[in-house]
């Protein structure tokens, strides 16, 4: 054997497992049994309920870290923009969909905790890929990714969201996965 | 001399004989529709998912949505089809299965009205011959329809038919000895003891294997097999045409349900008043369609070969001994 099969040398050869040859009595048996066996399993998948998630009406539970559409944030106590304009989302962007355009807080009437903020803030979700890592390179957490997955539109100029649709509270439409789930 | 339609020493008005059909029309073309509801809903089941449920509650107006699109279809021809037998093809089935709905007894003779369209006292030999009557439209289909697919499905179902059709006439005729006649009514009648699925079991098993084959349904659905065939001898039809290859399918599955439960499971017999007697054969043929729709999500499609081999090797000899077993108890006992 082994020289034969020199590939085989280390191993013991193992014996091929044959099935019961096919035809006579005992093959009409086993058809027949193997036949109820089939229905059996069917039937049971009927017991069982259907499993689809009805989807307009039911949806899909989420991870708590799924990586939905974005959200911009305040500071909830003095409810300014916690964005300061830096467009480090903007370069960390690999599908480039971040615009921001940076100007400077006038004392009296400021929009953003730091010295500068973002004037225009737009996000062109046609081109975004949701990978995240706009949220990583945020040095003050003003960006987050949501949960919401549902965000088709008829319009591509509809796909750009600006800063007030990013910072307006989220619908929250989606269900979050329990624990264990 | 009037020829009389069937021996029956049973004689009824024209006008009941009218009412009858169409009241058997109407119970059966109201159930068609709901039959392929169920089918597509439980299948959804066997598989985990819901099937169809968004037109109407609970999807029961879907057929309706279905037939719609259907009708607004184009009766198209293929330029290589022969017209006429092409448009036939259709058209014969769908006599065969209705001309056969005729014979399925719904209830003994009640005040002078037999419930059952008619009562042929040739009753099995009518429904094998008005049967195969069906398979002339799948040949004749497939064939004028000038398409290699087509042709192969055709044959596919002539071979299908010789080899199976001969186990299912002598399934039945064990049947039709113990109760010493073919007329329908009579066997059903016969059943008064005891139902023929005890004593004729294997019959009664060949003849529903048979009946998978009879109505083109898994796992004998090779005449039609969508992977490799595209619907077989109809995959040059549309519109209504394929619609009526659908209803024929169903009403086959209606007809095989209504014979099997008529001769082996004691027809319209059940407790209750026999006033209940057609809704007794009703839910048995229905018990009868659910099993045909089990077996379809249970069942894959068997080879050429293996269908040949099953019918000629094995079904072909159970039903010949059990014809000869029953033959020889029924005159010793």
């Amino acid at each position: 054997m082994s020289e034969r099969f020199p590939y085989l040398k280390d191993q013991d050869v193992v014996e091929v497992q044959r099935g019961p040859e096919p035809g006579g009595l005992g093959g009409a048996y086993r058809a027949f049994g193997e036949t109820l066996r089939g229905l059996k399993t069917t039937m049971a998948r009927l017991v069982e309920g259907p499993l689809t998630i009805q989807y307009p009406e039911e949806k899909t539970p989420v991870y708590p870290r799924f990586r939905g559409r974005h959200k911009l944030h305040r500071f909830e106590d003095s409810g300014l923009e916690k964005c300061v304009g830096c467009s480090l989302c903007a370069a960390a962007c690999p599908a480039d969909c971040i615009r921001v355009v940076a100007a400077e807080n006038i004392p009296g009437e400021r929009v953003s905790a730091g010295e500068r903020y973002a004037a225009v803030y737009e996000i062109n979700m046609s081109r975004c890929i949701f990978c995240g890592y706009c949220e990583i390179a945020c040095p003050f957490d003003a960006i987050t990714m949501g949960h919401d997955y549902e965000m088709a539109d008829y319009d591509r100029e509809n796909l750009i969201f600006t800063k007030e649709m990013l910072l307006a509270e989220s619908l929250e439409r989606t269900p979050l996965r329990s624990e264990g789930e | 001399m009037i020829l009389p339609l069937a021996d029956t020493q049973l004689v009824e008005a024209t006008w009941i004989m009218i009412v009858k059909s169409l009241v058997i029309f109407g119970v059966i073309f109201a159930i068609l529709p709901l039959m392929t509801v169920l089918e597509r809903k439980l299948i959804g089941r066997f598989q985990h998912r819901y099937g169809p449920n968004r037109v109407g509650p609970f999807g029961i107006l879907q057929p309706l949505a279905d037939v719609g699109k259907l009708l607004s279809k184009e009766a198209f021809t293929p330029a290589n089809a022969i017209p006429t037998l092409f448009v036939l093809g259709p058209l014969l089935p769908v006599l065969s299965g209705v001309l056969a709905l005729a014979i399925i007894p719904w209830g003994d003779v009640q005040g002078g009205v037999g419930f059952y369209g008619i009562d042929v006292p040739i009753g099995v030999l009518y429904f094998f011959a008005v049967g195969s009557l069906a398979f002339y439209g799948v040949l004749l289909g497939g064939w004028a329809s000038g398409s290699k697919y087509s042709l192969l499905g055709a044959m596919r179902g002539a071979a299908q038919l010789i080899s199976y059709e001969v186990s299912m006439a002598l399934a039945l005729l064990g049947a039709v000895m113990m109760a010493g006649s073919l007329s329908l009514v009579d066997i059903v009648r016969a059943q008064d003891e005891i139902w023929f699925v005890a004593p004729q079991i294997v019959g009664f098993l060949i003849f529903m294997l048979a009946g998978f084959a009879e109505t083109n349904r898994a796992p004998f659905d090779l005449p039609e097999a969508d992977a490799e065939l595209i619907q077989g001898y109809q995959t040059e039809y549309g519109g209504m045409r394929f619609g009526s290859f659908l209803l024929v399918e169903y009403m086959e599955i209606l007809v095989v349900s209504g014979v099997a439960a008529a001769i082996f499971l004691g027809g319209w017999m059940g407790p209750g008043p026999s006033f209940l007697d057609p809704i007794w054969m009703l839910a048995k043929m229905l018990a009868l369609v659910l099993f045909f729709i089990w077996v379809r999500a249970t069942l894959p499609r068997l080879r050429y070969d293996q269908l040949m081999s099953l019918g000629w090797k094995v079904l072909l000899p159970l039903a010949t001994l059990n014809v000869l077993v029953t033959a020889v108890l029924v005159v010793v006992l």
